[in-house]
């Protein structure tokens, strides 16, 4: 049976600047609505400035102005009763944190104080919200790093003196020791070899599959999320344009930015010319009317360019926005190159 | 055949620390390869971070000094110890593009006053027109136009942009060789191949001979030539890169290849490296072994038995 953990409706969230009497509002994220589940891990796409981070930093209950919601909702069923976070006071907030909702972080060298030893950034992070003392802290501690196969004594080492995967798995163990329901992966390999990287995401895997808990992981490279989500969900210009079961999206994507996004992985084995995509991001304080990848898109009619395509359902858990989808070929074979992109 | 640049026997080794506790770091060990100039390529130094293939880059590029052997440009030692005239010349012919475009331009500055500065040094060129005429080409090879970048901050432009206008900057006094370090690591996904393309046209339209820095197979596999691989600053596999990435005989360049992250089984949430590849790559980095040749052309680092 699955249930879902986490429900957005009708998300806003803007930055609203206001500088010498002039008003800026820069729209991150424009009416997303989607839900997670129990024990899955929903993987995030988007490239910079299309408003993810601001969408995970709603998530996180991390919003700080001139960040403000500005309609919708962001339910949790946590354990210990829901909370929207919209709504929920600071105390309501502090009181799941870390024990429901967490967060892995990107850069592990930044997050890390360089000055304190692994161990008191443990106590730092964990004492508090564990609520345990002693002995039975550290057992529990130890007990932790022993699954992520991290030695005992890293609790005596200062960051430095750690590689960039310990230091990864150690920020991974933080987000982790309290058992949350609920965790955020914000780009955790991006920093990370290939050959560690692997091993970083089988380790979150493993720990998501230990724990039953929903983990949303953002990143840009779809490698990753070939690898890690159950499902993916792609943001452009701070709207979700499409989700769907990662096979699927792969296989059979529905949307004009996920087809290329996945053509233009180039592959072992294959040396064909991979297509770009021309143009740039759009710029989020003024975005283009109409379907917000409309300039860049080869399929653009014009309808795309007056009328805002809504979600609509494909296929089993399988919602796209675009008004040509049935025209979409997935660009995965070397010979339908020439269908979308052309 | 006529040799661009020779790298022969090249080591370079750090120390750290002072009289106490001072330790070494061989960043790079016994390293060589030559380039041609009659036959541009993509030429591919694959690593992990610490494997020594940025400093590799940085001697190339004459900022360190090899700390035994000799690096040479179309007959001539690379060095930075040289008069300003001649190191200037150097510079002309060797152009690097930088990781994060982001951080290559300072944000203050305008970045055609960069493409500026870069036709005034190296070309000498006085005249508004001449200027312009000397970014506007650079740009136009890399797709972009000055028009297009006049005028404009680095956070006004995408880091795609950003990057080919790096790479047009490099392009001004039409070096042979430009030498790119992780160029595509900071670019957003939809932006990475346009730069990666680029490369590869540069290489076909206009002979640029392309030193590529990665530690992604993929893009290597797409656009190299040849390819070297490196672990803890020695090269441990070398030859043409279809020949390498298809089939790898190292156990390390075999422990890459698997590292990477297929999209073909997308959903099926596999995950798992071999332990026993894993030991037996670290096993090998305190060894040093010999590079031999193989019949296909390629050299692979062995070991002796134990």
């Amino acid at each position: 049976m699955t249930q879902d953990l986490l429900k957005v409706d009708g998300l806003k969230a803007y930055y609203q600047m206001n500088y010498f009497g002039v008003t800026r509002e820069v729209r991150a994220v424009d009416d997303i609505t989607m839900t997670i589940r129990k024990n899955e891990v929903y993987g995030i796409a988007g490239e910079s400035s299309s408003g993810k981070t601001s969408f995970i930093k709603v998530l996180a209950a991390a919003i700080r102005p001139p960040l403000r919601i500005v309609a919708g909702s962001v339910k949790y069923d946590f354990k210990s009763g829901p909370i929207d976070v919209a709504t929920a006071s600071p105390a309501e907030i502090e009181a799941v944190r870390w024990r429901r909702l967490s967060y892995i972080m990107q850069g592990s060298m930044s997050v890390l104080n360089p000055l304190r030893r692994i161990g008191k950034t443990f106590e730092d992070f964990a004492m508090r919200p564990l609520g345990l003392t002693g002995e039975a802290y550290r057992a529990r501690i130890l007990n932790h790093l022993e699954r992520l196969k991290l030695p005992a004594d890293v609790l005596r080492a200062y960051p430095h003196e750690l590689s960039g995967g310990m230091r990864q798995r150690v920020t991974i163990g933080l987000a982790t020791v309290c058992h949350p329901e609920f965790v955020i992966a914000d780009e955790p390999t991006t920093a990370l070899d290939v050959v560690v990287q692997k091993e970083v995401l089988g380790l979150i895997r493993e720990i998501q599959q230990d724990m039953g808990s929903s983990v949303i992981f953002v990143t840009h490279d779809m490698s990753v999320h070939a690898n890690m989500a159950d499902r993916v969900g792609i943001i452009y210009a701070g709207r979700l344009v499409e989700e769907g079961p990662t096979r699927e999206m792969f296989f059979a994507p529905k949307h004009p930015y996920t087809a290329h996004l996945v053509a233009s992985l180039p592959r072992i084995g294959d040396t064909t010319q991979r297509p770009a995509l021309e143009g740039r991001p759009p710029n989020l304080a003024d975005p283009p009317k109409g379907c917000r990848f409309h300039p860049r898109c080869p399929l653009a009619v014009d309808k795309c360019r007056t009328e805002v395509p809504p979600l609509e359902t494909v296929g089993k858990d399988h919602r796209t926005a675009c008004w040509r989808w049935q025209d979409v070929q997935p660009l995965v074979s070397p010979h339908a190159a020439h269908g979308v992109m052309a | 055949m006529s040799t661009l640049l020779d790298v022969r026997n090249v080591n370079k080794r750090f120390a750290t620390g002072g009289l106490m506790g001072r330790r070494v770091v061989d960043a790079v060990q016994d390293a060589n390869l030559t380039l041609s100039s009659d036959k541009p390529e993509i030429f591919t130094i694959i690593g992990e971070s610490g494997s020594g293939k940025t400093t590799l880059a940085r001697m190339i590029l004459g900022l360190e000094l090899p700390t035994s052997g000799e690096i040479s440009f179309a007959g001539k030692t690379v060095s930075h110890r040289v008069g300003r005239q001649e190191r200037l010349e150097f510079m002309a012919k060797v152009q690097p593009v930088f990781q994060n475009p982001f951080e290559a331009f300072n944000p203050l500055k305008r970045v055609d006053r960069y493409l500026e500065s870069t036709a005034k040094r190296f070309l000498k060129l006085k005249s508004r027109d001449d200027l312009d005429g000397a970014m506007d080409g650079a740009l136009q090879k890399v797709g972009l136009s000055l028009a297009e970048v006049r005028g404009r901050y680095p956070h006004e432009m995408s880091g795609g942009q950003l990057q080919r206008a790096a790479i047009a900057r490099a392009l001004i006094p039409n070096p042979p060789l430009l030498v790119a370090d992780e160029p595509v690591s900071m670019v957003d996904a939809s932006l990475r191949m346009s730069i990666v393309n680029l490369l590869k046209s540069l290489r076909d339209d206009l002979g640029v001979s392309v030193i590529y820095i990665t530690h992604d197979l993929a893009t290597a596999y797409y656009i190299s030539n040849r390819l070297i691989i490196m672990q803890r600053g020695r090269i441990v596999e070398m030859g043409d890169a279809r020949t390498v990435l298809d089939n790898p005989e190292h156990p390390y360049s075999r422990l890459l290849k698997a590292s990477v992250l297929s999209t073909e089984d997308a959903g099926d949430g596999k995950l798992a490296t071999d332990p026993a590849m894993v030991e037996l790559a670290n096993e090998l980095v305190r060894r040093p072994g010999r590079l031999v040749d193989r019949p296909d052309g390629r050299m692979v680092r062995t070991y002796d038995r134990v």
